[in-house]
């Protein structure tokens, strides 16, 4: 497919460059020009650029497609490259950024200073594309510092309120973390000889002590961007700061980057895995999903729950990419396959309903002005659509057939039902181990969701601003069930999807699944028909066919008859919707059950003594462990320093000097003891 | 020729578990009445309860939602559909590929996630105290599940329910000590699952002890009658999964004649019997315990779930 | 061996080893003693079903002490000994039910690790049943570590001494004298530890064992 004479390639970087066009473009244009025409530029981009990709997925171009232009290092060049797997998370980038720039032509007119969002969203999506595209240690890290510098300004465009400052900052610290650690694990996989390019990098072995000091690098940068826990602290306060739209990119789309640069490097660049490896991704994996889920239990802050939803959802990745090199290492290439492609099917997933939630969130919170579940309520019967798209997206993160997030599940089930053959003995301890926590994540991630959609959209308003909301723009409402009818179709036609990914999946693990599409009546059978297969097309077909049966049965044979009648509650309805369940109240089993452990959670309730009319008190007390134990000292020993250092300010210049004199010194005798 | 016999087979078993499940519930709830030394409502009362409820108009709450009228017709269709992919009384079901024991955990939670959104539909805080504690209930119960449905499939080598079974059925399967645990922990989680004593009571309108009875408190007419009978749909179920797992005897094998699938069906009706007594008698022995001493009992289930899991991959390196 | 006599065999171990996990569970006294009478009387058959297949006649002397003292006299005495001392309901539990149970399978599956490690090349279903045994050992541990009470301390202390024998009787060739010794040591243990218990009552007026140690502290 060459238009116009150019490589898929070629285009892609053009797309690039016209979004940074349309970045320099959106301060120069007026203020109520530039919201449609940015978004509206960037949807067309992004639309293109899915196109590219998904035909270079689908074999409408053979082979990979290179580009190598003068920039970057003198010797290196910025290389590009466009191959399968490059292609799979493109698809996922430019799918999520074309829906999250529809959303934004509506929900971006509710933006207070459109100044402070235009100019970098662009940056941002073009950022995204390039690490995905780079092909040389020096244009990954620009793109991917582009990347982090441009979703720090998004995450700062409500810059006012002192919580999205401090999100900011410590989004910044973090960023600056990881890219220090990819930094350097570039740097040892280039070696001594200086060779950026990934072509190079592959060519080279590299001795076991490198490769472990390069996987744990490689942990520490790519998983503080995914989330991974304990490097997640960042994420649900910037996640959630960020414009809906810009929340949903992060969200969705952003830690798939991350994940992208996790896989480009252990599973390309840096040779044959060992299997201690994949231990310490499935520890990492089955850590992550159920701190992340439990963390989202706790929270009353509808976005920032979507955000540590998140951080469970990249554990799961996680979980896929460890069983997969745990495969790889024991060169049982048709395990590794179904595993890596659970682990990339529910990256393609996660994009999808994760960015539908956030625009959900982004809707609720434009129609009532509030992110806080304890003060929604009753939205189905103001905001009819939205409840409904969010609904298709809650169940599809609930991992329910028969939509979308059930179908990645099931294969990672599957996958890990191949391990017994696994040989290392800790292994063999760990899986079926992450297999419980990955269940116990899933049953978690249901009742977080029944917990925010009903208190969130079910029940009685709870505030004055949610019992008037209005339903949200027909921009927005398109995007979310844009997603919503992709989660239904990647769900009955998860055969589809797994084909799409066989070229990639392949090209990383040296094997892929069989072909789906050809299995009879579209059933996803990942090893054979015998062991185990599943059809969602005709779950769905049974589930409604059973249910219009019922109903029309029902209503036809017996009774349709309906009468409206105020709420029964058991005799004593209560009028003020204050007697509701809350967020709070709803997650209490579940908090005295799991948290009283993991969070110290505790229940304090202050009742007066009867005739007393004082109201009674109820106070709820959370300790967060991954900030006490490991931040909150980190934290001090840098205050503690910084301190002691600050007598450094107060010295005079002849002291200044002899400093410097005493460093260069010291270098020196450094230098010549060494040589 | 075959595949009509399959299907016919399909549909027979779809109209077993329709027609048998409230004969269950109401066998279950005689005995324990005789057990009690009372009489006790007839066998077909549900029957008549169902027939009649349908018969009523539906009273609904001023601010019920389309999503309340909507979710006992879903959750009846997902435990109908998970209920007709367990084998009863022959192996040879036709759409049983569809949807492998995973899959058919994944279907009833289905149904649970929409029982408890309706709970909390209407806004009352008996709603929400059933859909908050079934969550909890779930957020153990899942897990275990998964945890049995993982020794199965490890020793069968398949998740395939029509495989399982037919694996039970040879002759090679030995008796196991992860069989062992997965059937402890299977009924543990079958009793949880079924809203049954000592978890919750089948039987309580007493406020603060209802699990299951809360979340459909305002439910009434038509919309009452089908989450009663996927109630107990999901109980016939458990025990069909329980039976065609442990006690596979007399299961028809595929291709067999039509005298085979009527002794199937006889031994299955036999089978339902000794469960219903069964499950009676442990009713009426044990008393409710309280709502925070169930973490602990399905805990357990899934403890001896993830042991079962354990053993076998630790031990036999050389699985299927 | 046959296919089927060993599966009995492997059952009858992991039935121990799940008595072992409810002994675990349990937190009332009186139930954790019949639960320990359960216990002895899986222990009573597997070491009857290892006589039968080994065709070691003096193994059921063995059972059949199993089953005489610890299934029944130690439990009657037990119970006697609670209902006077007037403690039959209580609960304690230093650590709630779910985190040892936690502990509990961690240790089953390091008793599994290192067994299969220890004897790789050699009779894997031989490692297997002497980890079972290793791990009744191991929880019997964890129930001293976790209760409080003197009587879940002996309890825990039998349950620990019945993964003995059942490693004992796993092994081809253990002499009877060294069964009987060991039993009549436990019930010797046993005595001490009944006359031990009266004597803390006594003292302190409790049998948790952590007034001890308050005691301790208060002469130190």
């Amino acid at each position: 497919m060459t238009v116009i004479g150019q490589t898929p390639v070629e285009l892609l970087l053009g797309c690039t460059a016209v979004l940074f066009g349309l970045s320099m473009l959106s301060i120069t244009v007026g203020r109520r020009l530039a919201t449609p025409l940015v978004y509206g530029g960037c949807l067309l981009v992004c639309l293109a650029g899915l196109a590219i990709a998904l035909g270079h997925l689908l074999g409408a171009t053979g082979g990979d497609s290179t580009a190598i232009l003068p920039l970057g290092l003198p010797w290196v060049g910025a290389r590009f490259r466009l191959d399968a797997l490059a292609s799979v998370f493109l698809v996922v980038v430019n799918l999520g950024a074309a829906a999250a720039s529809l959303y934004a032509i509506g929900y971006g007119r509710h933006e207070p200073e459109p100044r402070r969002v235009l100019p970098f969203y662009p940056a941002f999506l073009a950022a995204m594309n390039l690490v995905i595209l780079a092909d040389d240690a020096f244009s990954f890290l620009v793109a991917w510092e582009v990347m982090s510098l441009s979703s720090w300004a998004l995450v700062m465009a409500h810059h006012r309120e002192a919580d999205n400052r401090r999100a900011g900052y410590i989004y910044l610290v973090m960023a600056s973390f990881g890219a220090l650690c990819l930094l350097l694990a570039f740097g040892l996989l280039a070696g001594p000889g200086g060779g950026y390019s990934f072509d190079a990098m592959r060519a080279q072995a590299s001795p076991p002590v490198l490769s472990a000091l390069v996987l744990s690098l490689v942990v520490l940068g790519a998983g503080s961007k995914a989330g991974l826990v304990p490097l997640h602290v960042w994420l649900p306060l910037a996640h959630p700061a960020a414009p809906s739209h810009v929340s949903a990119l992060m969200s969705g789309v952003m830690t798939k980057v991350a994940v992208y640069a996790f896989v480009r490097i252990v599973f390309d660049l840096l040779g044959p895995p060992s299997p201690w490896w994949s231990l310490l991704i499935l520890t990492l994996g089955g850590v992550t999903t159920v701190l992340g889920i439990l963390y989202a239990l706790m929270q009353t802050d509808l976005k920032r729950m979507l955000a540590y939803s998140t951080v469970e959802n990249v554990g799961i990745i996680f979980i896929g990419l460890g069983l997969g090199l745990a495969f790889k290492a024991q060169h049982m290439s048709w395990a590794a396959a179904l595993a890596v492609t659970a682990a990339l099917f529910h990256v393609f997933n996660h994009s999808l309903f994760k960015s539908l939630l956030f625009f959900g969130a982004g809707a609720v919170q434009g129609a009532t002005g509030e992110r806080d579940m304890e003060r929604l309520g009753g939205l189905i019967g103001r905001m009819p659509q939205t409840a409904l798209a969010f609904l298709v997206g809650c169940v599809a993160i609930s991992a329910l057939p028969p939509l979308n997030g059930f179908a990645s599940e099931w294969l990672a089930f599957q996958a890990i039902l191949l391990s017994p053959q696994l040989q290392a003995p800790a292994l063999k301890i760990m899986v079926p181990a992450v297999g419980a926590l990955l269940a116990l994540a899933a049953a978690l991630t249901a009742a977080a969701f029944v917990r925010t959609y009903g208190i969130a959209f079910l029940g009685r308003p709870r505030s004055a601003t949610a019992e008037t909301a209005r339903e949200t723009d027909r921009w927005s409402l398109a995007a979310m069930f844009l997603l919503a009818t992709l989660c239904l179709l990647a769900g009955v036609l998860p055969g589809l999807v797994i084909d799409a990914l066989a070229p990639a999946v392949g090209g990383l693990v040296g094997a892929h699944m069989p072909n789906q599409m050809a299995q009879p009546w579209l059933s996803i059978v990942p090893v054979a028909q015998s062991r185990s297969s599943y059809n969602g097309l005709l779950v769905l077909v049974f589930i409604t066919a059973s249910a219009s049966l019922a109903a029309f049965a029902i209503h036809r044979l017996a009774s349709r008859a309906v009468r409206r009648a105020p709420a029964w509650d058991g005799g004593y309805p209560e009028m003020s919707p204050a007697t509701q369940y809350t967020a709070g109240s709803f997650a209490q089993p579940i908090r005295r059950v799991f948290a009283s452990i993991v969070f110290r959670a505790r229940d304090e309730v202050t009742m007066p003594p009867p005739g007393d009319l004082a109201p009674a008190r109820f106070r709820l007390e959370l300790h967060d462990p991954v900030w006490e134990t490991l931040y909150a000292p980190i934290a001090g020993a840098v205050g503690y320093v910084a301190d002691r250092l600050n007598h450094l300010q107060f010295l005079t210049i002849r002291v200044y000097l002899s400093l410097v004199f005493l460093a260069l010194v010291g270098l020196l005798l450094v230098l010549a003891v060494w040589i | 020729m075959d595949l009509i016999g399959l299907l016919a087979i399909q549909g027979a078993q779809m109209l077993l578990v329709l027609l048998l499940a409230p004969l269950l519930t109401g066998f279950v709830r005689k005995v324990k009445a005789r057990l009690l030394r009372r009489r006790g409502p007839p066998l077909l009362q549900p029957y008549r309860d169902l027939l009649r409820l349908t018969r009523k108009e539906v009273v609904l709450a001023d601010n019920a939602s389309w999503l309340f009228r909507v979710a006992p017709y879903l959750i009846f269709a997902a435990t109908w559909v998970a209920a007709a992919l367990v084998p009863t009384f022959a192996t040879g079901l036709m759409f049983s590929w569809s949807a492998d024991l995973i899959a058919i955990i994944a279907l009833l939670g289905s149904a649970r996630f929409f029982l408890a959104l309706a709970g909390m539909d209407v806004g009352t805080s008996f709603g929400g105290i059933g859909s908050s504690r079934e969550v909890m209930i779930a957020s153990l119960a899942e897990p275990a599940m998964i945890m049995i449905v993982f020794s199965l499939a490890l020793l069968a080598g398949s998740t395939q329910l029509s495989t399982v079974a037919a694996y039970m059925l040879s002759s090679n399967v030995g008796v196991r000590v992860t069989l062992a645990l997965a059937l402890v922990a299977l009924i543990m989680v079958a009793i949880a699952e079924n809203a049954r004593i000592p978890i919750d009571n089948p039987a309580t309108h007493l406020e603060l002890t209802m699990i299951h009875e809360a979340m459909v408190l305002e439910y009434s007419g038509r919309h009452l009658a089908v989450l009663e009978l996927a109630a107990a749909l999901k109980l016939l179920l458990y025990v069909s999964l329980i039976a065609c797992v442990f006690v596979p005897l007399g299961l028809a094998p595929v291709g067999a004649g039509a005298a085979a699938h009527l002794v199937g069906l006889l031994v299955y009706l036999a089978k339902l019997a000794v469960a219903g007594f069964l499950l009676a008698l442990f009713e009426t022995a044990v008393a409710k315990m309280r709502v925070f001493r169930v973490p602990d009992f399905l805990g357990a289930a899934l403890m001896l779930g993830l042991l079962g899991t354990l053993l076998l991959f630790v031990s036999r390196g050389g699985l299927r | 061996m046959t296919g089927l006599s060993f599966d009995v065999a492997h059952l009858l171990a992991g039935g121990l080893v799940l008595a072992s996990f409810m002994l675990l569970y349990q937190d009332r006294l009186s139930a954790l003693v019949n639960m320990f009478a359960l216990h002895a009387v899986v222990l009573s058959l597997s070491v009857a079903w290892q006589a039968l297949i080994q065709h070691a006649p003096h193994l059921y002397v063995t059972a059949a002490i199993a089953l005489v003292f610890k299934a029944m006299i130690i439990p009657t005495a037990l119970h006697r000994i609670i209902k006077r001392l007037g403690i039959h309901r209580e609960i304690e539990n230093v650590v709630g039910v779910g985190p040892t149970m936690l502990a509990g399978i961690g240790l089953v599956a390091l008793a599994m690790v290192v067994m299969l490690r220890v004897a790789p090349g050699g009779d894997r279903l031989a490692g297997e049943d002497l980890a079972f045994a290793l791990s009744v050992v191991l929880l019997g541990l964890l129930i001293m570590v976790t209760r409080r009470n003197a009587v879940s301390l002996v309890i825990g202390f039998m349950s620990l001494e019945n993964g003995l024998v059942l490693a004992a009787t796993g092994a081809k060739g253990m002499p009877l004298v060294v069964e009987i010794s060991v039993a009549f040591s436990v019930l010797i243990a046993f005595i001490v530890i009944g006359v031990f218990l009266f004597r803390i009552r006594e003292r302190f007026d409790t049998v948790d064992v952590s007034a001890l140690d308050r005691f301790r502290e208060a002469r130190k």
